[in-house]
């Protein structure tokens, strides 16, 4: 965990201050709904279909739990009793009053939780792997770096009007669980052949209208260089980044346009002139920074406790244990996801009370640490093997143990037409339905890995471009109609889906992912080939025979 | 439109010429840049001070050569939403050493008072008259800054470094 010290607090402060007034301002008329709209968007605060929508900071999904306890107040005081957490390791409040918006934000300040620069077109909230300083093999805690990249992007005064929103993933894991490929700017800690730590930099990756896959501008950048670096990437979109046309503005475009070669090369004149500055890192500041992440402390514990022993006997038990619980990289501990994926329900939702007994639980299992991950999911980073069975039964009382992680029904979906004003589909009411057709968890585990994801619009908040199976909500004719694509993934291997065909209604949505998986499941030739080694190895068309065939 | 200069409300000394007004004989003047470009010697050379006003999609290195001449760069927000004026300020400030007037014009609200500061603005043609008298006190907001710019601020990174070392002594 970070903690804030005492100028953090102060800058957290000073921001609820000025928001504060700029409301006041709103609400006496003093800016325009124009003004102060960008205003508002700094702060996280959205105007949607049905009232305020709030977006708070997780910066890189680590949570404290004081700090999740100050968001169930939030969900309790100010909204309907729940939160949405989203793809982009954040929460989001539905129903919330303007005029008591700098009083939820004051009451966050008080654990330092801010909700800054969650939307608007500055460099957002920075996102990182969930797994971070516990995974096995990983080079080192991302987190340090994030943190570093935290502090140096917020409220930047030269990057807060940007042509558009800029957002910066990190991971330092062969695994990417931080979907950096699309990302405006993807790091990947590495070593180089002196064992110093850097970055592999990739620009230019993104969803939404034109999707587009990161690509490498510097295969290493030094860690005493990484901010310069950023700053010079930042500084050439700055100023070359189109503004004319809102859907062109974003850095994919402006890299696509110039070539990777000429973007870098503009890059890097930029960068030789800055990279010498007071931007430069020394080790002592990294140290710090370092020093203000504590770790638990650790147990000697066996890798085999009596306790999960005996839990083996029961088959439901085993069956979350399989495929919740992840290795950590220290002996006799785990990982564990939290599914917030039940049946039947919204993906990403969670009440004030689910909250508040999760950071109990946190508190007796986890050494009070919370994780947020970019597929809407939770984690609890340090559960010693032996309370696996313990914190099941707890999970399992709050509706907390579904064990469908990375199966067909952990989908990923954006809020769509029940909340967001830009939607032109639902995708809520598709991934219940889709829940409840594979419900079913020997049918799901026989599947194995496959992600689904849900947009209710082009913007691609639900990342459907990178699901195994993606879902588009688009408008037609006055009718939702959605589009499914095939084949993509967010992980190291990033690709964007194929579409299949035309779209479907509404109704055939969920048959049109039963005959996929159908066809799947009679075209793998082992149960262990993956959809996605399947969809690789066939081509999109098997599928697209078998869904069309009968429509 | 109101002028800060220096922190408080000034009167403007500078007469805003267009691409063909007519060059008045004496005073202080502002000029877009292709007039300024095209018409620099002779502009220099007559009495009063000579401003540039800056478009924000022109390379402000085209610029460069006058710097020791002119007495005021004056960059332009179209709207609050279009930020490349602050490249183009900390470019002048940190990279080119630009020490004269650096003005910001368009939509200067109070909101960007202090973005406009940390890049090297020190001259603001304020939008509304309310926000030119709260310039004061809302240029103080912040007390925290985490980046490095040419105004020179500590940042908190190296704040925290001074509070470890003087902690540090005697202990
Ligand atoms: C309900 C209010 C929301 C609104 C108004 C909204 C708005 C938008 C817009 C306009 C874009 C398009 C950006 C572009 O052109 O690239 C976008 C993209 C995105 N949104 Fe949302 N969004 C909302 C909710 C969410 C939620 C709930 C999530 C997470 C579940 C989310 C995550 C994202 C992500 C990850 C992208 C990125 C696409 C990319 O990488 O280009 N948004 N959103
Ligand atoms: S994808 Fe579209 S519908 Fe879904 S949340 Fe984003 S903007 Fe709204």
């Amino acid at each position: 965990m970070y903690a804030y010290d005492e100028i953090d607090r102060t800058l957290v402060n000073e921001r609820v201050s000025e928001f504060r007034d700029q409301v006041k301002r709103r609400l006496s008329g003093e800016l325009t709904e124009d003004e102060f709209k960008i205003l508002r968007l700094q702060n996280g605060v959205y105007l949607q279909l049905h009232a305020y929508m709030f977006r708070v900071a997780i910066p890189y999904g680590t949570l404290a739990t004081n700090q999740l306890r100050a968001l169930a107040h939030v969900a309790r005081k100010y909204d309907r009793g729940y939160g949405h957490f989203t793809t982009r390791q954040n929460i989001q409040f539905n129903w919330i009053k303007l005029a008591e918006l700098p009083d939820a934000l004051a009451d966050l300040a008080k654990v330092g939780i801010h909700a800054m620069q969650t939307s608007g077109n500055n460099m957002r909230n920075v996102t990182s792997d969930q797994w971070a300083g516990v995974a096995p093999g990983e080079i080192e805690d991302p987190r340090i770096w994030s943190e570093l990249i935290r502090q140096h992007t917020t409220l930047h005064p030269e990057f807060s009007f940007l042509p558009r929103k800029f957002k910066i993933a990190i991971t330092a894991s062969d695994h990417d669980r931080a979907a950096i490929k699309i990302h405006d700017i993807g790091l990947r800690l590495i070593k180089n052949e002196k064992s110093e730590t850097g970055f592999e930099v990739l620009v230019g990756g993104g969803l939404g209208r034109t999707p587009f896959i990161a690509k490498t501008i510097k295969h290493f950048v030094h860690g005493r260089d990484i901010l310069s670096y950023i700053e010079a990437i930042l500084r050439v979109y700055n100023q070359y980044g189109r503004r004319d046309n809102i859907y062109k503005a974003r850095i994919k475009i402006l890299v696509h346009e110039l070539g990777i070669e000429k973007f870098s090369r503009e890059v890097e004149d930029e960068w030789q002139h800055i990279r010498n500055s007071s931007l430069q890192i020394d080790d002592e500041v990294i140290e710090d920074i370092r020093s203000r992440f504590t770790y638990p402390a650790y147990e000697k514990l066996p890798h085999m406790p009596d306790e999960l022993r005996q839990a083996a006997a029961d088959p439901d038990f085993e069956a979350w244990r399989k495929n919740s619980v992840a290795p950590h990289k220290v002996q006799g501990y785990s990982i564990v996801t939290i599914s917030l994926k039940p049946t039947g329900g919204p993906p990403g939702d969670a009440t004030a009370e689910q909250m508040d007994a999760l950071a109990d639980l946190a508190d007796r299992y986890s050494f009070g640490e919370i994780r947020v991950g970019h597929e809407q999911n939770l984690a609890l980073p340090h559960v010693a093997k032996r309370d696996l069975p313990a914190l099941w039964k707890a999970l399992d009382k709050l509706g907390l143990a579904t064990p469908n992680v990375n199966l067909i029904t952990d989908i990923i979906a954006c809020p769509g037409l029940d909340y967001c004003s830009l939607a032109n589909a639902r995708s809520i009411p598709i991934a219940q339905e889709l829940t409840r057709r594979f419900a079913n968890h020997e049918l799901a585990n026989l599947i194995g890995r496959l992600h689904i994801n849900i947009s209710g619009c082009i913007n691609a908040c639900g990342h459907h471009h990178v699901g195994h199976i993606g879902i588009l909500g688009v408008e037609k004719n006055g009718e939702e109609v959605y589009q499914i694509t095939i084949g993509g993934r967010a992980d190291e291997n990033a690709a964007l889906g194929t579409l299949i065909g035309p779209g479907v209604k509404f109704d055939e949505v969920a048959d049109v992912v039963e005959d996929i998986v159908e066809a799947y499941l009679a075209l793998r030739e082992r149960p262990e080939e993956l959809f996605m080694d399947t969809v690789k190895r066939l081509g999109v068309e098997p599928f697209k025979e078998r869904v069309y065939a009968t429509r | 439109m109101p002028l800060v200069n220096g922190g408080k409300i000034v009167d403007d000394s500078f007469v805003k010429l267009a691409v063909d007004t007519p060059l008045p004989e004496s005073g202080d003047i502002l000029v877009p840049a292709e007039r300024f470009l095209g018409e620099a010697e002779g502009l220099l050379k007559r009495a009063g001070k000579v401003g540039v006003i800056w478009p924000n999609n022109r390379d402000i290195a085209e610029l460069v050569p006058y710097l020791g001449k002119v007495a005021a760069v004056a960059l332009v927000f179209p709207t609050f939403r279009d930020g490349r004026a602050y490249s183009q300020a900390r470019l002048l400030r940190e990279r080119y050493n630009y020490r004269g007037e650096l003005r910001a014009t368009g939509q200067v609200l109070r909101d960007q008072f202090v973005f406009m500061l940390r890049a090297g603005f020190d001259a603001f043609e304020v939008k509304k008259q309310a926000d030119a008298e709260a310039f004061m006190q809302t240029a103080k907001r912040y007390s925290v800054f985490y980046q490095p710019t040419g105004d020179g601020r500590i940042t908190a990174l190296h704040r925290r470094m001074q509070l470890r070392h003087s902690e540090g002594v005697g202990t």
